[in-house]
């Protein structure tokens, strides 16, 4: 069985799976609960300041969408930050450290952006011996009205300067968590590092409305008659979570920095992938929050098998795809593949004839007895037909070697070659005479 | 005394009262809302789907569970009856292990297909149940249609008639409209009265004026009718019970297995019927399974289908033969029935086991002999009370394209006409299609 054993940031935890900041982790009750389960770490929900505590809506919180069967894809929510007294946490979190000492635990914090406020905080939570702070830039719903969360973290200037207060102030490992209800994630995550932080998480959640109620006419949640937008976040999101998680590892200013990955992990593959892309460890929230904490013990196992398989240590997963998450004019334009479809696995839906013929290439031929099959000289490879095949692997890409004869533009196939300096771009990079 | 399993003899109240209404009571209770969305979300929608192929009626089945699935099971059931106005009974009724669930490419690919025939009826029940009819009548024609049967094929032509604006009169010999809906049926797939429901539904079209009572040849003559209507369709079915051709089959309580069913139907209190200690039905369809299953319902101890062919060629399907089974229904194949032995009424049969040959099916020297009370004929029914001048393919009504016989004006669906499989879906879809040509020619010049 391989070695889970994570060290992020110097914060060592039996594994890379954390709990993020959110419901799951806002008591005593929870956490106890979620260690004993297996999680490796946990974020504590996010703190405020001193004073009234938060109050929160009394209708629903969340919304969803939902896939077939009904399983969760996406969930919006319009929780604020603990609505708990702030020394109630801070008891409960240092009783749990004391009895998990093993564990990673951090403490995630919020709080007016002055640096007052800042110091004061970070000195109440002193001695909870927490083994970090992670700094919530990042729900887009509610407490950004009151210039916090994702206000801070939509303005570099602001996650630069609290970052700057938080290690000034504080010697624990500064995580900054980032919002991706911005245009590029890369200007915060710069800011970050010019501030001094120790990493960066992401993605918090997306501003989203998941659905609207159409007798009430009100955008759901709906309390009362009336809906506001939420943060969006599970396996829907998981896509622009990747994105933005691989911009940054990847590129020359912020490469380097370390990541807690963040936005729709579910099983092991996505940690896998999360951390392939440049993740040192990944936090959940959803998955627990649809299937309970039990979810973590097949990411240990998943991740263990994938890790012996490939007879690769964790610490080299991370990263392993970065080098080639490329631009599109890096990629290779003579590169050619056609779908194959697998006869013995067709189930004979008709599902990919339907897609191309209706919205593609009109690349696949319906013959009698139900027979799909690729026409070469029309396929242009777009995959659209291995997308909506119900059958795993019934249809794939067969990559054409080199000198094999594409049908379709009569042309053999050629060594690599991009946009760069294809004679149709006007900007091309003509080669040394 | 009150009877019981072992009671000898044909007698009633073999079981205690509570047990009929159990044994007879829906065999698949209709989904619930949450059930109908489980099972729509397996379905993927298919091109040119094989099971709307293999619909006779071809139901745009992945569009009416798209329809359910995304909370329109109103929508749904418009979409099943504007090509088949029996739906409802057709969901309860179809052999759908035999055609649109057998095509299912989830039967194919996991042996486990859509439940279609039960997303059918929950679609047909929800609109059913809110008492909406969602077709209307277009204006009238002034023509008149006598459709003869009040059957599927007859329901289906007068409802498909009257909405395109045609007056139509149907003549039925029996008590009740419905034909085999309401006569050849067993209780358990259609019971709460669901087809005299269905039929009232289906007259909210208007235009449809329905005479019980009245049988072709005795009360009515189809030169009458063809003087009084603009056309005339005919949905007589099979009336006609085939024989044993075996000796001794005239005794007492050997009777024809649709008899039975009729009866059984119509029975309010199942308690009152009079049932065999040892049941013996002979024939290998559908109707041999009702009966049989429905004798070991009301309590018979022993109860044996002998069919004189392979079990491969029994048209009950191998969905209805487990059925049988798996309420103790023995089945017997390859052996046909060589004498009836009692005294006055039945006491035991003799079989001879049969050999398939070249020429047929002939009688091997092995015989045995089954112990019997009751004996239930089920060997297929034929065409009677045909009226003349007809011409017949076979031993059917002759029709060309949908369903035009040899005399002008005079159109034939259903069993009585040659060419179909005996199926329910089947007469309501040569129904509609002849009614659609009845309209076409009377509208011709108009």
């Amino acid at each position: 069985m391989a070695d889970l054993t994570s060290n992020f940031i110097g914060i060592k935890s039996p594994n890379p799976f954390w709990l993020a900041s959110a419901p799951p982790t806002d008591k005593e009750y929870n956490v106890r609960r979620a260690f004993e389960a297996g999680w490796g770490g946990v974020v504590w929900k996010t703190l405020g300041s001193e004073g009234p505590p938060i109050v929160n809506v009394s209708g629903p919180r969340y919304g969803a969408i939902w896939g077939s069967d009904r399983r969760l894809m996406g969930l919006n929510n319009i929780e604020l930050i603990t609505d708990r007294p702030l020394e109630v946490n801070l008891r409960e979190i240092k009783s749990v450290k004391r009895d998990y000492p093993d564990r990673a635990l951090v403490i995630s914090l919020m709080v007016p952006c002055d640096e007052e406020s800042w110091k004061d905080i970070l000195k109440r939570i002193e001695d909870t011996e927490a083994d970090g702070v992670e700094l919530n830039f990042g729900c887009p719903h509610g407490m950004a009205e009151r210039g916090m969360g994702s206000a801070v973290g939509q303005v570099p200037e602001y996650i630069e300067m609290v970052t700057r207060w938080v290690k000034q102030y504080s010697r624990m490992p500064c995580i900054v968590k980032l919002t991706p209800n911005v245009t590029s994630i890369l200007p915060p995550a710069m800011a970050a590092k010019r501030g001094g932080a120790d990493a960066v998480s992401l993605i918090n959640t997306v501003k989203s409305i998941t659905n609207v109620d159409l007798d009430a006419f009100s955008p759901f949640p709906t309390i009362d008659g009336k809906g506001s937008h939420g943060g969006y976040c599970g396996p829907a999101v998981k896509p622009i979570a990747l994105n933005m998680v691989a911009e940054i590892a990847r590129h020359h200013e912020t490469r380097g920095l370390p990541i807690s990955g963040i936005g729709g992990v579910t099983t092991w593959r996505d940690a896998a992938e999360f951390m392939a892309l440049g993740s040192g460890n990944v936090q959940v929230c959803t998955a627990a929050m649809t299937y309970g904490f039990k979810v973590v013990q097949e990411m240990i196992s998943g991740l263990s098998q994938y890790l012996d398989e490939k007879e690769m240590a964790l610490s080299d997963l991370v990263g392993r795809a970065v080098p080639n998450f490329v631009e599109w004019q890096d990629l290779n334009l003579n590169y050619v593949t056609k779908a194959r479809i697998d006869q013995d696995a067709c189930i004979k839906c008709g599902r990919c004839y339907a897609a191309c013929e209706d919205t593609s290439h009109q690349a696949i031929a319906m013959k009698p007895g139900r027979v799909f099959e690729v026409k070469d000289d029309e396929c242009v490879a777009c995959n659209l037909c291995v997308n909506v095949c119900p059958v795993e692997n019934c249809i794939t890409m067969e990559t054409l070697p080199l000198g094999a004869l594409d049908e379709r533009t009569g042309r053999r196939v050629e060594p690599y070659a991009n946009w760069t300096t294809h004679p149709n771009n006007p900007m091309a990079v003509k080669a040394a005479e | 005394m009150t009877n019981s399993q072992l009671t000898p003899g044909v007698v009633p109240g073999r079981l205690p009262a509570t047990a009929y209404r159990e044994h007879f009571a829906d065999k698949d209770p209709v989904f619930d809302r949450h059930e109908a969305q489980v099972a729509a979300d397996r379905c993927y929608f298919c091109h040119d789907a094989p099971c709307m192929t293999a619909c006779p009626t071809s139901i745009d089945i992945p569009l009416f569970i798209r329809q359910i699935s995304t909370g329109t099971p109103e929508a749904a059931a418009v979409t099943i009856w504007s090509q088949n106005i029996l739906g409802g009974m057709c969901a309860r009724v179809c052999p759908t292990e035999q055609l649109c669930e057998e095509v299912c490419v989830r039967e194919v690919a996991e042996g486990k297909p859509v439940e279609i025939g039960r997303l059918q009826r929950y679609a047909t029940d929800t609109l059913m149940a809110k008492g909406v009819h969602p077709f209307a009548r277009a204006a009238r024609t002034g023509k008149t249609v006598a459709v003869v049967g009040a059957g599927p094929a007859g329901l289906a032509a007068s409802h498909r008639l009257a909405m395109h604006g045609h007056d139509v009169t149907i003549y039925d010999a029996r008590q009740k409209a419905g034909g085999l809906n309401e006569y050849g049926i067993a209780a358990y797939k259609a019971p709460d009265d669901f087809a005299q429901a269905e039929i009232d539904w289906l007259m909210k079209i208007g235009g449809i004026t329905v005479k019980t009572g009245k049988s072709l040849g005795r009360d009515i003559s189809l030169d009458d009718l063809r003087k009084a209507h603009d056309a005339v369709f005919l949905g007589i079915g099979l009336a006609g019970v085939n024989a044993l051709r075996a000796e001794g089959e005239d005794k007492a309580m050997v009777r024809d297995a649709v008899d039975f069913i009729a009866e059984l139907r119509q029975a309010a209190d199942k308690s009152t019927l009079p049932i065999g200690r040892d049941v013996v039905v002979i024939g290998g369809g559908m109707t041999a399974v009702d009966a049989a299953v429905q004798s070991k319902l009301l309590g018979a101890e022993n109860v044996t289908i002998v069919y004189r062919r392979t079990q491969d060629k029994m048209s009950a399907s191998t969905y209805e033969q487990e059925h049988a089974a798996s309420k103790g229904v023995r089945i017997i194949t390859g052996a046909a029935p060589l004498r009836v032995h009692g005294d006055g009424a039945v006491r035991e049969i003799e079989f001879a086991y049969t050999i398939e040959g070249q020429d047929g099916l002939a009688l091997s020297a092995e015989t045995f002999v089954l112990r019997a009370d009751q004996v239930f004929k089920a060997i297929g029914q034929t065409l009677e009370g045909q009226p003349d001048g007809l011409k017949l393919e076979g031993r059917k009504i002759a029709v060309t394209g949908a369903g035009r016989t040899s005399l002008p004006g005079v159109w034939a669906g259903g069993d009585c006409a040659a060419g179909g499989n005996d199926l329910t879906v089947t007469a309501v879809a040569e129904g509609r299609d002849a009614a659609e040509d009845i309209h076409a020619s009377l509208m011709a010049g108009a």
